[in-house]
């Protein structure tokens, strides 16, 4: 049977209507529990974005009312006059205050702070309103814009980011070790090697190739692979359950992108140098006045890798949580499948992402190079 | 949310979205004309979308 198209767009708008209609709660006091359920969801959607001392597969409440982990608990290592080292455990999800050689800390919003034994935070604000001080956890806390003033010690941890970049790092150095290794021993890779070898060659010929030359594109291939495989498979965890986002964190984009910058200066030779603070083919008025313009393209090009890299992981994690995050607010059958749908959608698309920023980064970063590296062809 | 905001983030992602609509455009006019150099047509439209939703991005979070 043929539908004409214009019932099929009946049929689509009432379903659509349907599906917003229900959302809309009764007055009364479902409202409220509508209000908390909302603020629920962002409180979730915050906590599983950022980074955790602990690394925590999911938590489950048990029938008692009490709030289970599953998962393991990572050392806490802070610089405060004198090295300290304790296990994330004593902070207990951040329900209670460490001691540690006569000091206490507390987390406050996945921070560590020092406090003195009961765990009060003195928050100050902006600079007409007073300061006060509350304790950190077990009740609500009613600051709504204001920072904590507690003395905060450096935080050298091996928090769940920097645990899954280490294990990610020990993963690729095993897999592609073992790869060069049957490479030595027969002609041909097997195996998981297999799948690899094309994507190896692919940044070979089509990455490093084509923007660094054929003379001196070998010195940069074992950098470029890095950063290739190292964003994907990074990329593709954080869309896992595993709840890890490290490409979420600036910092870790920022070390990324300082690499690639720190590359390009050291490795940039007289041509280089030439073309930003000497421009030649113009007149001398404007090569004084691209000079600084050029200098400071060499910090905004590698700042842009960083800012590409971090706003579309980041952007697509929150609209994701937010879309699943609208299946528990539409509490029926048409509005939650349509938000499943979305997501399922939008999941998809990001492991398009996932790969094209990994391939976007490896470009440019290799784009750089061959431009930090070119010879005078005048 | 201010209302000057919200109207800078809608022009902001319109503006992107121009950006790559075009791109995608005459990306689609190049493959028209020459289906064999299609591979590299797309990586080119691939990168230049790429590029322009970073400004976009970038514009996203700084408003």
């Amino acid at each position: 049977m043929r539908y004409s198209f214009l019932s099929k767009k009946i049929v689509a708008v009432f379903i659509l209507i349907s599906g917003v209609l229900s959302a809309q709660e009764p007055e009364g006091e479902k409202a409220t529990g509508a209000h908390d359920l909302r603020t629920e969801i962002k409180e979730y959607i915050d906590h599983h974005l950022l980074d955790s001392h602990d690394f925590n597969l999911y938590s489950y409440t048990t029938d008692s009312g009490e709030h289970k982990y599953v998962g393991f608990p990572l050392p806490v290592i802070l610089w405060d006059e004198g090295l300290k080292i304790f296990s994330s455990a004593r902070f207990d999800h951040g329900h209670s205050v460490a001691e540690v050689d006569g000091m206490h800390y507390a987390l406050y919003h996945n921070k560590i702070y020092r406090t003195d034994a009961q765990g009060t935070m003195h928050f100050g604000a902006h600079a007409d309103e007073q300061t006060h001080s509350e304790i950190a956890f077990g009740e609500e806390l009613v600051v709504s814009d204001a920072h904590p003033t507690n003395v905060k010690p450096l935080d050298l941890s091996l928090t769940k980011n920097v645990f899954f970049i280490l294990a990610v790092g020990l993963l690729m150095v095993l897999v592609f070790r073992s790869m060069a290794k049957k490479y030595q021993a027969n002609g041909m890779p097997q195996g998981l090697g297999r799948f690899l070898e094309p994507l190896v060659v692919f940044v070979r010929d089509d990455i490093a190739r084509p923007n660094i030359g054929e003379k001196k594109y070998k010195k940069y291939m074992s950098y470029l692979l890095t950063v290739f495989f190292f964003i994907w498979i990074i990329n593709l965890l954080g869309l896992s359950p595993l709840g890890v986002n490290v490409t979420n964190n600036i910092a870790v984009t920022l070390a990324l992108a300082l690499i690639t910058y720190l590359i390009t200066t050291f490795s940039g030779n007289k041509n280089y140098w030439k073309h930003i603070f000497w421009m030649p083919g113009v007149p001398w008025p404007m090569k004084i006045i691209l000079a600084p313009i050029e200098l400071l393209g060499t910090f905004i090009k590698p700042f842009s890798l960083m800012i590409r890299l971090y706003a579309n992981i980041t952007a697509g994690h929150v609209v994701m949580m937010s879309i699943i995050g609208l299946m528990f607010i539409f509490a029926n059958w048409i509005g939650s499948t349509l938000s499943f749908a979305l997501a399922f959608a939008l999941g998809l698309l990001e492991l398009l992402v996932a790969a094209l920023q990994a391939y976007i980064f490896t470009m440019l970063s290799a784009l750089y190079f061959g431009m930090a590296v070119e010879e005078d062809h005048h | 949310m201010t209302i000057p905001t919200i109207v800078g983030a809608g022009l902001i992602v319109i503006g992107a979205g121009v950006g790559i609509g075009m791109i995608g455009g005459k990306a689609m006019d190049a493959i028209a004309r020459q289906p064999e150099a299609s591979g590299k047509i797309q990586t080119a439209m691939l990168i230049a979308a790429a590029l322009i939703e970073g400004i976009g991005f970038a514009a996203l979070f700084a408003s």
